[in-house]
């Protein structure tokens, strides 16, 4: 291993510690940003004052605002994550229950999305200006252009009203019954993949029009290859590269979307769990997922930035 | 070796050529129209909408479409084609002035990452990468219920959650454009610093900076919607499209035409502005120079 | 399944050989019985919920969806039936003292708890205690006339009062008398609400949060016969859209609290039946007149004149029609129309313009300008629309603040408003709709109403025990308040169910729960 390579590890490695740092900060902000008082609406409707005493010294509300952080900051660290004052539940329970389900709907959407996201955008490169390169943009664009619970709402009265092919809502787990799983999975995955899709598509139509002028495809035409072949075989194969990686990157794009998505199909995952506790201010749970998701994220990034070192020659030491 | 099919005179200045690219890609060119059709109707709203806005009617309560009722009416007997014309002005906005705040706030900060680099860069670059770690209608949530629920709120709400972008595109851009023979020329000279910044890079970062806004236009009328389904954007009476869904999801059986005009309005003007970044990007392809 | 395989470990557990041959062939019968009863029996009811339950600890719950969950899991000691009445169903019957300061109940015989454990009187006392001394119960101000509990044998008990306290047998027929195993309370102080042992007809079996709650028939109930499912699962669907397709596509079998909007698209679908009954809650505006400086500031809040004018620029009917497409009933007091308690000197004011425009100028205000904070539920926002539009008339600027229902409720609480759009999902004793609303520095008092002779004829309505008497003191409260209108009452909406037409014996409650006593498929 270089040492070039060694260095450039590190230096990833080390900024992620800031990154957090900073991402911690953000998240209890906005936390503590948002108005109203937590207990009152922790009490529910009866308001009796004692609870919500109760729950400001639960809660340490009367404290100093870096005393909270430190509260918190020093659970994190001895990994506890604090529970839900709304269900009672410990915030890492509550990931551990949901982190499969978001996991399975953006492996999914990912799924969708390269298997539209790619072939358009392979087409309209190739068949740049035309009716096809059109259509495949359109398509791909779609996606993008939709906002997505509205067309959860419609393929729910299309799909599960009207033909009543799919289910309208709701979880099923695959290791109980995988067909009505997917069953149920397939509109939300198609929903969020969507959007992937028209950025997959983009990506793949330039890196695929950079590579077709290169010079090594040039030479593989002059050679004689047919058409086909020198898209999949030559193209194809080093536009990948760019591609995979920002799949990785999508990640946030997903987490984002399916917030939205998942309330519309009731998917428990991750998304509904965050908005909910964001209007029910069960501070613990928002901090908790946010901070989950987000390392995943920067985690996610520093890989798909190791990949792309790794395999693009001209970066290595 | 022939040259590539869109090729344009290499006597016109870039500027010229690539504007005549631009012309060139129909989609960009479809996508413009739409957009300034859009445009045009916001303006004149007042002249072309045949009813008021927010003029309830007890008797015409969820009508379907008809001749008094072009898009038929809402839950509360609003003429709907009326708050669609009205409406396009509260999304049109929130993509406009999300964007201008994101870029105020977003390009500066870039810029100064980029030009200065060292501790600040790396200050500034992992602040960036921590709010690109939490999802954007998070943030944009979390900001706009802090602000208060209205349209003007969830602009700024929307506006900061995307600064992040173009915090890294103008950095990146900087970074490649520092390095270029004019800039050196120029501290040679002995231009002050902000000078360099603001007269020499600033100007050559903006192509891309433009696709971007664009693109970040359509994201930002889509998050108006959304946070307006969530209860946090524009306020009632006043029409915005994403509010009209997020009342019309409740009516979307017996009252389909409440949805279906604000959302196939959201879709084209997104669409239309993904085209135009979409050609923009084309136009202005640093192959082609 | 589950009580099958417990009792089929704890036969096998003792040695085959060492019993008789009785013993052994009852066993077997036994045995076989089980697995044909288990074989024929096998069927799940599947619930819709419009939210996501919180807690599932009668002590700490506070929202209004998890009473339905309640209603399945854990018995109480008594419960109401459709007209609101008092009935029997852990406790079978009740006696004041002489001095109408403690009440004696009588236990039902033969009730175990989930985990097997005997329900008794030492139960009862141990449940009071920890609903009133539990940090964070919920219960506590519900209780609060109720000082101590005392055994008296195995299956009486009588609750001391410190005065005489007519609600107290409505609040025991809700969340305060709900009973749960003290052996399983004190094993798990602070987690008892995720795994509830009660004493209803279902036992709790899994929950994921935000996604389903799984409960499974308990064996040993003391009403089994009127239980004719296995598994009861309620799923929380909060989008009401989304909710009827599910009912529609056939994955639920009854939904709650459906639009009134889809009843129509419902009723010509006769797959499916509807059930519908007034609340005992209301939806209202409340004005702030006290709560705080800006009452002063605000000529609504200033001026009764300028309230009486409002409340008369109102059609009722009209608002019931256009918002809620006539699925409420018309009110103007913390009681429906058609409740017995319901004070019938001061009946719904019509609309009159005129009236208001005059009563305006009386006061010397013109085109008063005032911000109705309306939370984000699309009922209350069609409400406050209607509302907007018809006072235009007679002359009032109001102005719409949607404001996200947490923060509506801290603003409600610091009276940083001028008037409230606000529903109470009610209780049983018109004493819930009201005195934690009039009295003077109660908790839900958000228009900052005080007045002495009113927390008098409150508590007077409280400790009478006799209906008629009560009466005269809710028909004195409603003369006194309608001069001032703290809060203007608008409707009682009506609670809807929808269901598969297979589904028979739902039972029509106003307060809105699902009993499944009696439910049949």
């Amino acid at each position: 291993m270089g040492n070039t390579k060694r260095q450039f590890l590190l230096k990833r490695l080390a900024a992620i510690v800031p990154t957090i740092f900073f991402v911690t900060l953000i998240i209890f902000g906005l936390q503590q940003l948002l108005p109203g008082d937590p207990a009152v609406v922790l009490a529910g409707e009866d308001q009796d004052p004692t609870v919500i005493a109760y729950l400001h010294k639960k809660m340490h509300l009367d404290e100093p605002l870096p005393m909270r952080y430190a509260y918190w900051v020093g659970g994190v660290l001895k990994g506890d994550l604090g529970d839900s004052l709304r269900i009672q539940q410990p915030v890492s329970a509550l990931i551990a229950q949901k982190l499969p389900v978001t996991i399975e709907l953006a492996a999914l959407a990912m799924l969708i999305a390269l298997a539209i996201g790619i072939p358009a955008g392979i087409v309209s490169a190739v068949a740049k200006n035309t009716a096809w390169d059109y259509a495949a943009n359109l398509f791909a664009l779609w996606g993008l252009s939709t906002p997505n619970f509205w067309l959860g709402i419609l393929m729910i009265m299309l799909f599960s009203v009207s033909l009543g092919w799919l289910p309208a809502s709701g979880y099923v787990s695959p290791f109980e019954d995988l067909k009505a799983n997917l069953a149920a999975m397939i509109m939300p995955a198609f929903v969020l993949g969507n959007a992937i899709a028209a950025v997959l598509m983009r990506h793949t139509r330039s890196a695929m029009l950079q590579v077709l002028n290169a010079d090594y495809v040039r030479t593989a035409r002059a050679k004689g290859l047919d058409e086909r072949s020198v898209i999949l075989k030559h193209a194809l194969r080093n536009a990948l590269t760019p591609i995979i990686t920002l799949g990785a990157l999508e990640f946030g794009t997903l987490l984002s979307g399916a917030v939205l998505t998942e309330q519309v199909f009731s998917i428990p995952g991750f998304g509904k769990l965050i908005v909910d506790a964001v209007f029910n201010r069960d501070y613990a749970v928002v901090q908790g997922v946010v901070l989950f998701t987000a390392s995943v994220y920067i985690v996610l990034n520093l890989l798909a930035d190791l990949a792309y070192f790794y395999v693009n020659p001209r970066l290595r030491g | 070796m022939s040259s590539p099919p869109d090729a344009v005179p290499r006597e016109l200045s870039p500027g010229r050529r690539a504007m005549l690219r631009l012309v060139r890609r129909r989609g960009a060119m479809l996508g413009l129209a739409i957009v300034l059709f859009f445009i045009a109707i916001a303006l004149f709203a007042p002249l072309i909408a045949p009813y008021d806005p927010v003029q309830t009617s007890w008797t015409a309560v969820r009508k379907a479409p008809s001749a008094a009722y072009w898009f038929g009416t809402d839950e509360i007997g609003r003429d709907v084609l009326s708050r669609v014309i009205w409406g396009a002005r509260a999304s049109l906005m929130a993509g406009l002035v999300s964007v201008c705040i994101s870029m105020a706030m977003g390009v500066p900060i870039g810029l100064l990452a980029g030009y200065m680099g060292g501790w600040v860069d790396g200050l500034i670059s992992r602040f960036t990468d921590a709010m690109l770690a939490v999802p954007f209608l998070i943030l944009a949530i979390a900001l706009a219920a802090f602000l208060g629920p209205s349209l003007t709120n969830a602009m700024v709400a929307i506006g900061v959650s995307a600064m992040p972008v173009f915090i890294r595109l103008t950095r990146a851009q900087v970074l490649s454009v520092k390095v270029e023979d004019y800039v050196e020329a120029a501290r040679a000279v002995g231009n002050p610093h902000w000078r360099i910044a603001l007269r020499h890079i600033l100007p050559n970062t903006l192509p891309p900076l433009i696709v971007q806004a664009t693109l970040t236009i359509a994201t930002a009328i889509i998050a108006e919607a959304s946070l307006s389904f969530l209860g946090l954007g524009q306020q009632p009476p006043a029409p915005s499209w994403g509010s009209m869904l997020n009342t019309a999801k409740d009516y979307v059986d017996n009252a389909p035409w409440m949805a279906i005009w604000p959302g196939l309005s959201i879709f084209l003007l997104v669409l239309s502005f993904n085209l135009l970044g979409d050609g923009l990007r084309d136009a202005l392809d640093p192959r082609h120079k | 399944m589950r009580t099958f395989s417990l009792f089929r470990r704890s036969l096998f557990q003792r040695s085959w050989f060492k019993r008789s041959l009785f013993q052994r062939l009852g066993t077997v019968l036994v045995l076989a019985a089980t697995l044909c009863a288990a074989g024929a029996h096998a069927q799940t009811l599947r619930i819709g919920l419009a939210e996501d339950p919180d807690v599932l600890d009668p002590t700490l719950a506070r929202s209004f969806v998890g009473r339905i969950v309640f209603a399945s899991l854990c018995d109480k000691l008594f419960d109401i039936d459709e007209k609101l009445n008092i009935v029997p169903q852990l406790a079978t019957s009740y006696q004041w003292t002489p001095d109408n300061k403690g009440l004696i109940l009588k236990l039902r015989s033969g009730v175990t708890f989930h985990d097997g454990e005997k329900f008794d009187a030492a139960a009862v006392k141990f449940n009071i205690e920890r609903h009133k001394n539990l940090p964070g119960s919920n219960r506590r101000g519900e209780l609060s006339p109720v000082t101590t509990v005392d055994v008296i044998d195995p299956l009486t008990v009588r609750i001391n009062l410190s005065a005489p306290f007519a609600p107290l047998l409505s609040v025991l027929a809700d969340r305060a008398g709900m009973m749960v195993s003290p052996k399983a309370a004190q094993a798990n102080p602070g987690t008892f609400g995720n795994n509830p042992v009660c004493s209803g007809p279902f036992r709790f079996t899994e929950r994921v949060a935000q996604d389903h709650i799984a409960l499974s028939r308990y064996a040993n109930y003391w009403n089994k016969d009127a239980i004719h499912f296995d598994k009861i699962i309620f799923v929380p669907i909060p989008d009401g859209t989304v909710r009827l397709a599910n009912l529609r596509s056939g994955q639920l079998d009854l939904i709650e609290r459906v639009a009134p909007s889809d009843i129509a698209g419902l009723k010509s679908d006769d797959r499916f039946k509807i059930a519908r009954t007034t609340e005992i809650g209301y939806e209202g505006i409340t004005i702030n007149l006290g709560k705080s400086d800006l009452a002063q500031k605000n000529p609504l809040g200033r001026d009764p004149r300028v309230r009486e004018a409002f409340e008369l620029s109102l059609d009722r009917q009209g608002i019931v029609q256009v918002a809620m497409d006539g699925e409420a009933d018309p009110g103007n007091q913390w009681v429906s129309p058609s409740n017995p308690y319901y004070a019938k000197n001061v009946p719904i004011p019509q609309r009159n313009i005129a009236r208001a425009k005059a009563l305006l100028k009386e006061a010397g205000v013109t085109n008063p300008t005032f911000t109705l904070m309306t939370p984000t539920t699309s009922d209350a926002q069609r409400t406050a629309q209607v509302v907007q539009a018809m006072a235009k008339e007679a002359g009032f600027n109001v102005k719409i603040l949607s404001t996200e229902f947490a923060t509506s409720l801290t603003l409600a609480d610091q009276g940083q408003f001028d008037a409230y759009v606000l529903n109470w999902s009610g209780r049983a004793d018109p004493d819930g709709n009201l005195f934690s609303f009039y009295g003077c520095k109660q908790p839900l008092n958000y228009s900052g109403y005080c007045k002495p002779e009113l927390d008098d004829l409150l508590n007077h309505s409280r400790s009478a025990l006799d209906p008629a008497e009560r009466q005269k003191y809710f028909n004195q409260i409603a003369a006194l308040t309608v001069q001032d209108r703290p809060i203007v009452y608008l409707f009682h909406r009506h609670w809807l169910w929808a269901y598969n037409k297979k589904l028979t014996g739902l039972r029509v409650v106003p307060d809105g729960l699902i009993r499944v006593q009696g439910l049949k498929m």
